[in-house]
């Protein structure tokens, strides 16, 4: 399981694992039945306090992403995208703020992005069905 | 500022109200700290804001001039057989004579322990690379810091106390001692304690922090809340501010012109407000690094 822990920015570790598991699970990199690695085995690989990964593994068990076999590690969960509207929007967010500064530096009106955006997801419709 | 002691966690250091004067100097003034059981504890602070003084009280090396020092909840001063041999001690520089060898170094740390464990130094051994003939004089700053940590914590220490042990040292080695640190605490939910200049190895590995600045504490508690606590604001003026604008509560100021950014302790609707009246707005809010928050307050002078 690939995670990068960066102390630039202000969010708090554990905080950074979340978001990095569920990223990875939502990006498909991580499937249900996968196992992730133990606490002891991601802190010492990231050089970060064990419970800083617990209380990570523990916030990751209880939004359903996880799930804890007692005494044979951790896996993904089978459950379907347990995210909630609140999550999905944030994790989409940015990507949404990027596209709309740089078309309001080409001068292109929300209208516009907008019309734009329902062709492409026409295209990429077309596309995955073929 | 006063700090609520976590009263339900088992308390392995608690200092309540220490002051150290040494002649004029006030080293610590009125400092009380709480360690709790199988946390990681960062200390930091420039240099001279007390750090060691404090280490050396609870190591029992000093005893307090007012207020009071309890380790596994006995005064190190008055029982410092009984306290001692539960800490594994390594200070910035580890005084060990150049003349030994490795493993000379090892048989005369084992006699002072009773709980000393043979298979364990041998391991730690193995794992840091360490030569046993090799003699003290002859190894590098890392391997005498290795040496140092190997026979700090080979009789299990319940308390690892680590001074500045990162100071000099390179990246490798550095992780190294971080990754011991963190087994230790792994394995049998052990306490470390430990000072540090490199904030970033703080904020990776410790889960509750305290600060020093010119003998006062600045905050002690969870990283995580310290750092929920706090919040870095930019701020825009309509006007050029030629200094930085005086905005009470609000920490380490800087910024040039009209763009300003400072650190916020608590909401930020009481700064926004006084921020207004000052002629500006609030653009932008972000948790703060570690680095952040050490910045503002060791740019606080009290006199």
């Amino acid at each position: 399981m690939h995670i990068r822990i960066s102390s630039s920015e202000g969010v708090p570790i554990y905080v950074q694992i979340v978001h990095q598991v569920k990223s990875l699970v939502a990006s498909g990199i991580l499937s249900p039945g996968d196992e992730i690695p133990p606490i002891r085995t991601l802190a010492e690989t990231l050089v970060i306090n064990p419970n800083t990964v617990a209380r990570a593994y523990l916030e990751l068990e209880r939004a359903g992403i996880v799930r804890k076999k007692q005494g044979f590690g951790t896996y993904i969960a089978e459950t379907k995208t347990s995210f909630s509207r609140r999550e999905k929007i944030n994790a989409i967010k940015g990507r949404m703020d990027a596209l709309l500064v740089e078309a309001q530096h080409l001068s292109l009106g929300l209208d516009e992005v907008t019309v734009l955006l329902s062709e492409r997801y026409a295209v990429l419709l077309a596309e995955r069905k073929k | 500022m006063k700090f609520p002691s976590p009263s339900s966690a088992e308390a392995v250091v608690s200092v309540s109200e220490l002051s150290r004067r040494f002649g004029e100097k006030v080293a610590l003034d009125n400092v009380s700290i709480y360690v709790p059981k199988g946390t990681v504890f960062g200390l930091i602070g420039e240099n001279g804001a007390g750090k060691t003084t404090l280490i050396k009280h609870i190591l029992g090396l000093l005893a307090a001039e007012s207020g009071t020092v309890r380790v596994f909840g006995s005064d190190p001063t008055s029982d410092p057989v009984r306290v001692l041999g539960r800490i594994g001690y390594l200070s910035e520089l580890p005084e060990i004579p150049g003349w030994m060898q490795v493993q000379e170094l090892i048989r005369y740390m084992k006699a002072f322990y009773p709980k000393w464990d043979s298979v364990y130094a041998a391991a730690l051994l193995e794992e840091f690379g360490l030569n046993p003939a090799q003699r003290i004089s002859t190894l590098s700053k890392g391997q005498v810091t290795k040496a140092g940590l190997l026979v700090a914590q080979a009789h299990r220490p319940e308390l690892l106390l680590l001074d500045e042990p990162s100071s000099g040292l390179d990246p490798m080695v550095r992780r190294e001692i971080l990754e011991a640190v963190i087994r230790v605490v792994a394995d049998e939910g052990r306490t470390v304690f430990f000072s540090s200049h490199f904030l970033d190895e703080i904020e990776r590995v410790s889960d509750h922090i305290a600060m020093l600045h010119q003998g006062k504490l600045t905050f002690c508690g969870s990283l995580d809340d310290i750092k929920e606590r706090h919040r870095v604001v930019s701020m825009r003026f309509r006007e050029s501010q030629i200094k930085p604008p005086e905005i009470q509560g609000a920490l380490g100021v800087t910024g040039a012109s009209r763009d300003w950014t400072c650190l916020n302790q608590g909401p930020s609707d009481k700064l926004s407000s006084l921020i207004i009246q000052r002629g500006g707005q609030i653009l932008d809010e972000h948790p703060p690094t570690l680095h952040e928050i050490f910045v503002a307050y060791a740019g606080t002078n009290e006199s």
